[in-house]
C-alpha cells in the first residue's frame, strides 16, 4: 500500500536557524496520528511545511504524497491533490462572504478532480448538510469569512472547510488551542465523522486531552525538530501523567 | 521577488480591454481655443443666444485664468504634463445626421460598439428596464423609454434637447451649483460643452427605472466636454447611472465634464457612476485625463443625494463628487472605489459642505493601487457656523497591491460650530501574505485569492450600487485584476 504521505529525513531551517532535523513519519489511508511535543519543537513549523508555507527553507529530505513529490507542488495545487491544513489561527477575509469563498475553494478542487462545478443551489445543499455534520452556527454561513466569529467558531469553521473539501490528507494544526470543553468536544466530533479508510489525518496539538475525543492511531514525540518516539495511543496518556520532561529524560538515557 | 508580487506586477502592465475606435464618419472642428470657436460650437448646437452669452461669459472668465500657468490648479497630488489647450479639438459630432427618430437609423457599426462593451441597447430595453441615453462623442444618437418617462411627467433627454425645449429649466439651474466660475475646467466646460444629459423628475414622482447615459470618447484627439444637470422636485426620486470606458489612443484625451444635481425638499438622487476610460499604456503613454466637477445641493429640508463611484480608468483622474447640504435635516453620502495600476493617478475624494441644522454626511472610501500607480483620496468636511448638530462619518481604506505603488489620504476638516459630531477612520494595508496563503490552501488560484479579496475590500460600496451595474462593477473590477489573461 502506497502512504499517503511519507516524510523522510525532512530538514528545514528558517533564516539558518534549522528548526527540522531529520523528520520521518508515513501515513497510510485511514490512519490517524498524532504529533505532541513541547512548545518550538517545529510541531507548527512540520505543519507549515506539508501546506507548502514559503517562509522555510527546505534542507534536505523528501516529502511524497501518494507518490508524488509534494515539495515541488505550489501551494494551491497541493490544496487541490488533496492536501488540507486546519489553521491553528484562521484568517479573517474581510467582505469576502462564506458561500462565495467555498464555491470558488469547492469548485476548484473539483476542477481538478474532473468534476463539473457545483452550482448555488448544488453548493447551498452540500453545505447545508456538512454544517450539520459539524454543528457549525448556519448562520456564520452568512458572514464574511472567520470575520467576528469567536474563536470556538473560527475553529469549527476550518473542520467545516475540511468537510466540504473532502481531501485525502488533513492537517490539524492545534486545532484545540483556546477552545474551551465544550467547543473542544464539538470539533472533536466533527473530526470524528470525517474519519474514513481512505483519508489519513495528522493531528499536532500540545495537550493530550484533545486526544481522549479522537483517538489516534498513533501517537509522536516530537522534541527539537526531531521525532523521539512513537507508539500507538497510550503514549498520550504517558506524556499527560508524566510531562514532556520524561521525554527527555527518556531521550538522554 | 515572490510570486505573488510578480502576479501583481503582470496584473499591473496588463492591457486595457476595451481598446478599440469605431470608424463612424464625424464632423470634427479644427484644434484650437478661441472666441470663434465658442462661436462655432454654438452655431452647430444652434444654441439661442442666451446660450452663446453663457459660454462667452465663461470663456472671458477661462481665458483669464489660462493666460496665467500660475492659475492652473496644482493642488492635487497628480504629476502629469502641461496641457495645450491650443492643441485640442473641442466638437466632435458623428455622423453627417444630428439625431435619430429610431435605432433602425443609427449607424449599425454604433451599436455593434455598444454591442462589444456589453450593453446592447436593444438587449437593455428589453431586459433591464434601463432607459439609455447614449452620447458618442458629444451628441445623442438613441434616447429610449422617454415616452414611457414623459407620461409621468418626467424629463431625460439630451442637454441640447433640453436646451431647445425646455430652456426656462436650464437657464434656472445651469451653473447654479456649479458656476462657470468655480474653477479652472468648470469653466472650460461651461464654455465648450456640446451636450450631455438633462433629467427632471416633477415633484412627488418616483422614477420607476434607473436612467442611464452610457460616455464614450471616440475621437482622436477630442476633448469630451459633458454636462449632466439633474432636478429632482419636491419628494421626487431618481436612480441614475453613469458608466464609460473609451477605446485606446496614442494621444492624451482631455475629458472635463461637469455634473449639477439639485434636490428640493424631501427629494432623493442617487447618482451611481462606473468609470473605465482609456489608462493608457504600461509606460504611461496616452490616457484620459479626466478632470471633472460634480456636485449637488440639497436645496430642501430633508432631502438626500448620494454619490456612489467605481474608478478605474483614466491616466489622470481628478474627481470630488461634492454635496452642499443646506436643506435642514438633509443627508450627503459619498462611496467610492478608486482602483489604479500601471502608472495611472488618482486624487479623488468628495466635499460635504454642512450648512444646514441636523445635517449628515457618510464618506466611505476604497482605494486600491497596484503596479506603479498613486491613489489620493482627498477629501473636504466643512460644518458652517450655523450647521447644528451635523454628524458627517469618513471612513477612507487603502489596500497596497505589490510594493512599487502609493496610497495617500488628505483629510480636510473645518469645524465652526461646536455641536457638530465628526469621525475619520484611515487605514492602510497591504494585501496580505496570511490571507492569500489561506485561500490557496484551499485550493484557489492565486489569480482567484487576489479577485476574491479586493472584491471583499470594495464589497461594501459595491453593494451600493444599483443591481445591474454592481454586476457590471464586479465584472469590471475582475477585469482590471485578471491581468492579460483572457
Amino acid at each position: 500500500m502506497t502512504p499517503i504521505l511519507e516524510i523522510r529525513g525532512l530538514q528545514a531551517s528558517v533564516e539558518d536557524m534549522p528548526i527540522l532535523k531529520g523528520v520521518d513519519l508515513s501515513v497510510n489511508p485511514g490512519e490517524v496520528h498524532a504529533i505532541m511535543g513541547p512548545n518550538g519543537s517545529g510541531k507548527s513549523t512540520l505543519a507549515s511545511i506539508l501546506a507548502g508555507r514559503e517562509d522555510y527553507e527546505i534542507d534536505g529530505g523528501t516529502v511524497h504524497y501518494r507518490g508524488d513529490d509534494l515539495l515541488e507542488m505550489d501551494v494551491d495545487e497541493r490544496a487541490r491533490e488533496g492536501v488540507f491544513l486546519a489553521f491553528q489561527y484562521p484568517v479573517e477575509l474581510p467582505g469576502v462572504s462564506m458561500m462565495n469563498f467555498l464555491k470558488q475553494a469547492v469548485n476548484s478542487v473539483r476542477e481538478h478532480r474532473g468534476q463539473e462545478p457545483l452550482g448555488a443551489a448544488a453548493l447551498l445543499r452540500l453545505a447545508k448538510e456538512k454544517a450539520a455534520l459539524i454543528e457549525l452556527n448556519p448562520s456564520l454561513k452568512q458572514r464574511s469569512v472567520n470575520q467576528g466569529f469567536s474563536g470556538g467558531e473560527k475553529k469549527r469553521n476550518e473542520i467545516f472547510q475540511l468537510a466540504m473539501l473532502e481531501p485525502a490528507m488533513a492537517i490539524l494544526d492545534e486545532t484545540d488551542s483556546g477552545l474551551d470543553i465544550d467547543a473542544l468536544r464539538s470539533v472533536a466530533h466533527g473530526v470524528n465523522q470525517l474519519r474514513n479508510p481512505d483519508r489519513g489525518f495528522l493531528i499536532i496539538t500540545h495537550y493530550q486531552r484533545l486526544l481522549n475525543y479522537i483517538v489516534p492511531d498513533f501517537v509522536h514525540v516530537m522534541v527539537d525538530g526531531q521525532i523521539v518516539q512513537s507508539a500507538g495511543k497510550e503514549l498520550a496518556l504517558e506524556l499527560e501523567k508524566r510531562g514532556y520532561d520524561w521525554v527527555y529524560d527518556h531521550i538522554s538515557a | 521577488m515572490n510570486t505573488d508580487t510578480q502576479y501583481l506586477h503582470q496584473v499591473a502592465e496588463s492591457d486595457y480591454e476595451h481598446g478599440w475606435s469605431t470608424d463612424i464618419a464625424s464632423d470634427t472642428i479644427p484644434k484650437g481655443l478661441n472666441e470663434e470657436v465658442i462661436r462655432l460650437i454654438s452655431a452647430k448646437k444652434q444654441d439661442p443666444d442666451w446660450m452663446l452669452e453663457s459660454r462667452l461669459r465663461a470663456f472671458r472668465h477661462w481665458k483669464t485664468l489660462a493666460s496665467d500657468t500660475d492659475k492652473y490648479p496644482r493642488w492635487a497630488h497628480l504629476d502629469y504634463p502641461e496641457i495645450n489647450f491650443q492643441d485640442i479639438s473641442y466638437y466632435s459630432a458623428p455622423g453627417s445626421k444630428p439625431r435619430y427618430e429610431s435605432l433602425d437609423e443609427v449607424d449599425p457599426e454604433l451599436l455593434q460598439t455598444f454591442e462589444a462593451l456589453g450593453i446592447p441597447l436593444e438587449e437593455q430595453k428589453v431586459l433591464a428596464g434601463v432607459a439609455v441615453d447614449a452620447v458618442v462623442d458629444s451628441v445623442s444618437v438613441a434616447t429610449t423609454f422617454k415616452e414611457e418617462l414623459a407620461k409621468l411627467g418626467i424629463i431625460f433627454c439630451s442637454f441640447t434637447e433640453a436646451i431647445e425645449n425646455h430652456g426656462d429649466l436650464v437657464r434656472k439651474y445651469m451653473g447654479s451649483v456649479v458656476p462657470h466660475t468655480d474653477n479652472f475646467y468648470a469653466a472650460l466646460n461651461a464654455a465648450v460643452f456640446s451636450d450631455g444629459s438633462f433629467c427632471y423628475i416633477p415633484p412627488g414622482v418616483r422614477c420607476p427605472m434607473e436612467l442611464s447615459t452610457y460616455f464614450r470618447i471616440n475621437q482622436a484627439g477630442t476633448g469630451q466636454f459633458e454636462r449632466t444637470l439633474i432636478v429632482a422636485e419636491e419628494g421626487s426620486y431618481v436612480s441614475y447611472l453613469e458608466g464609460c470606458t473609451a477605446p485606446r489612443r496614442d494621444e492624451n484625451q482631455l475629458h472635463a465634464a461637469v455634473v449639477e444635481i439639485i434636490a428640493h425638499k424631501d427629494a432623493e438622487v442617487k447618482y451611481s457612476t462606473i468609470q473605465n476610460w482609456y489608462p493608457g499604456n504600461a509606460e504611461g503613454k496616452g490616457g484620459v485625463f479626466n478632470f471633472v466637477t460634480k456636485r449637488g445641493i440639497c436645496e430642501g429640508t430633508g432631502s438626500k443625494i448620494s454619490w456612489t463611484q467605481l474608478e478605474t480608468g483614466s491616466a489622470i483622474t481628478w474627481k470630488y463628487p461634492s454635496v452642499i447640504l443646506k436643506g435642514d435635516h438633509s443627508i450627503g453620502e459619498f462611496y467610492s472605489v478608486a482602483f489604479t495600476k500601471g502608472r495611472q493617478q488618482a486624487d479623488t475624494g468628495t466635499k460635504m459642505l454642512h450648512l444646514g441644522r441636523n445635517t449628515s454626511s457618510t464618506i466611505i472610501s476604497k482605494g486600491i493601487s497596484a503596479g506603479q500607480s498613486n491613489n489620493s483620496y482627498r477629501g473636504l468636511v466643512r460644518i458652517n457656523k450655523r450647521a447644528e448638530n451635523a454628524r458627517n462619518f469618513a471612513q477612507c481604506d487603502s489596500m497596497l497591491l505589490g510594493d512599487r505603488c502609493g496610497a495617500h489620504t488628505f483629510p480636510y476638516l473645518e469645524i465652526h460650530n461646536p455641536t457638530a459630531q465628526v469621525e475619520h477612520e484611515a487605514t492602510t494595508s497591504k494585501v496580505g501574505e496570511d490571507q492569500m496563503f489561506y485561500c490557496q490552501q484551499r485550493g484557489i488560484s492565486e489569480q482567484d485569492a487576489i479577485k476574491l479579496l479586493v472584491s471583499g475590500f470594495c464589497q461594501e460600496i459595491l453593494t451600493k450600487l444599483p443591481m445591474e451595474f454592481a454586476v457590471e462593477a464586479r465584472k469590471l473590477l475582475a477585469i482590471e485584476l485578471e491581468g492579460s489573461v483572457g
